[in-house]
């Protein structure tokens, strides 16, 4: 039964495993990379088969629901530049007053837009990787958003590709507060396996009073998420512990599960 | 050693990772993911040799944790674990019988998730468990069960059509030709 050649493979096989995994994480980062580019090919053809169907659809659509598209996105893009003048006043008024107090001044999102590429195939993480790499500029640690509301942050960067670990990934913790009179403060921290909307917000003080439905955003603590994006709102809450702590479960505002286009922030 | 055979299995080996991250379709509806890595294990242990065992699971392995938050190099020894011993005990399965194969299938596909998690637990990383994680799993082993008689006809299809087919030697050899006299 067990033959030479079985006991070299056996041996050969462990062996190998053993060397990867001992390899320092810098190296172990590198070759992630390199081996997941052998997909690359795979990627483009993904995409252009993706694109064909909308490709088609779009050339036999009629000319008359074309010209409604055009009016309506039109009229939707007076409102925006309506609305982008009055938060341009706002943005000068902010301004006048942090100066007047003596307060640092905001600086201006800067956002670039990514493709979802790929999902974890593992059930035990919950990763994307987006299609823009170092050569766009990104590195570790950015925090990625939807219009809707945070999504994760960049956890790994390639050449033309980054991994971004998502809400509710055991990796993922986000300093957030709840928008209440006490504006409790709280970790974003993984709920469970299953429901890709939900979180949990612990560490709350032993006497937060959530409501649910309340608005729960982050709070800027910890450097790599800035005050204000949308998280979620509150579920429900309960208190943990005997009641040392209040823990509370967030649907998520952005919808992780249909993801296709993220914003990379940039500080 | 049937080259075409190993060159077959890797290249469903890598299509099985891509497609596994790029088609979250099962994920969507049933919050889960199948991974056919194993059932494409256990097709190498009772067809190939011992070399292409090994390759899947090294190469298998690689790929998969090359575009998951796996560390590099976890998934190598649950998927090799599965296939050395079925091939070690291959001799004494009846790997013909369709039913035989399913019952691999649904062994392979519920332990190589069990034993990569426990890996994983044992490296210090904290995967992402909970109750909801026995739903999961049901689901990985029950897609792998589905998917091993697929997997099996598509190979045996595959290398009906475009591999190499050992020649028939006919029973008549010249040689043993009797020639009969006048009598």
């Amino acid at each position: 039964m067990f033959r030479k050649k079985n006991y070299l493979a056996l041996g050969a096989v462990t062996l190998l495993a053993l060397l990867i995994l001992s390899l320092p994480p810098r190296v172990t980062a590198h070759l992630k990379l390199t081996i997941g580019s052998l997909f690359l090919p795979l990627f483009g053809l993904a995409n252009t088969t993706q694109q064909l169907p909308a490709d088609l659809a779009d050339s036999v659509l009629p000319r008359r629901e074309l010209f409604q598209q055009i009016d309506r996105l039109r009229r939707e893009n007076e409102q925006f530049k309506a609305q982008a003048i009055q938060t341009a006043a706002i943005a000068r008024e902010n301004d006048q007053l942090r100066s007047l107090f003596g307060w640092q001044q905001q600086a201006p999102w800067k956002l670039k837009l990514a493709n979802v590429v790929m999902r974890d195939p593992a059930n035990w993480w919950r990763t994307v990787q987006i299609d823009l790499g170092s050569r766009d500029g990104l590195r570790e640690n950015l925090p990625v958003l939807t219009a809707e509301g945070l999504v994760g942050r960049v956890s790994s960067v390639g050449l033309t590709r980054s991994q971004v670990v998502l809400m509710g990934d055991p990796n993922c913790h986000v300093s957030a507060l709840v928008e209440n009179p006490a504006h409790d403060m709280g970790i974003v921290s993984a709920s469970g396996p299953l429901d890709t909307s939900l979180v949990d917000l612990t560490y709350l003080s032993g006497s937060a009073s959530l409501k649910p439905g309340q608005n729960v955003i982050t709070s800027g603590l910890g450097g790599v998420f800035p005050k204000g994006i949308p998280v979620g709102q509150v579920v429900d809450s309960r208190p943990v512990e005997f009641g040392l702590y209040t823990e509370a479960r967030v649907k998520l505002s952005a919808n992780l599960g249909a993801l296709e286009q993220v914003w990379v922030l940039f500080p | 050693m049937n080259v075409f055979r190993t060159i077959l299995i890797l290249a469903a080996a890598f299509l099985a990772v891509f497609g596994e991250a790029t088609l979250p379709v099962l994920h969507h509806w049933l919050g889960a993911q199948a991974d056919l890595l194993p059932v494409l294990m256990v097709y190498a242990a009772l067809n190939a040799d011992i070399a292409t065992v090994s390759l899947l699971a090294v190469l298998g392995g690689l790929w998969f944790d090359a575009l998951s938050a796996n560390p590099l190099g976890i998934s190598i020894l649950p998927l090799f674990a599965v296939g050395f011993v079925i091939y070690l005990r291959r001799d004494l399965i009846l790997r013909e019988l369709s039913f035989a194969q399913l019952v691999l299938g649904t062994m392979a596909s519920a332990i190589v998730p069990v034993l990569s998690v426990l890996l994983l637990l044992t490296a210090g990383k904290q995967p992402l468990l909970g109750w909801g994680s026995i739903w999961q799993w049901l689901v990985m082993t029950a897609g792998g069960a589905a998917a091993t008689p697929f997997v099996f006809a598509l190979f045996n299809w595959c290398n009906r059509s475009l591999g190499y087919q050992p020649r028939i030697e006919p029973n008549f050899r010249p040689d043993r030709e009797i020639r009969r006299g006048r009598i």
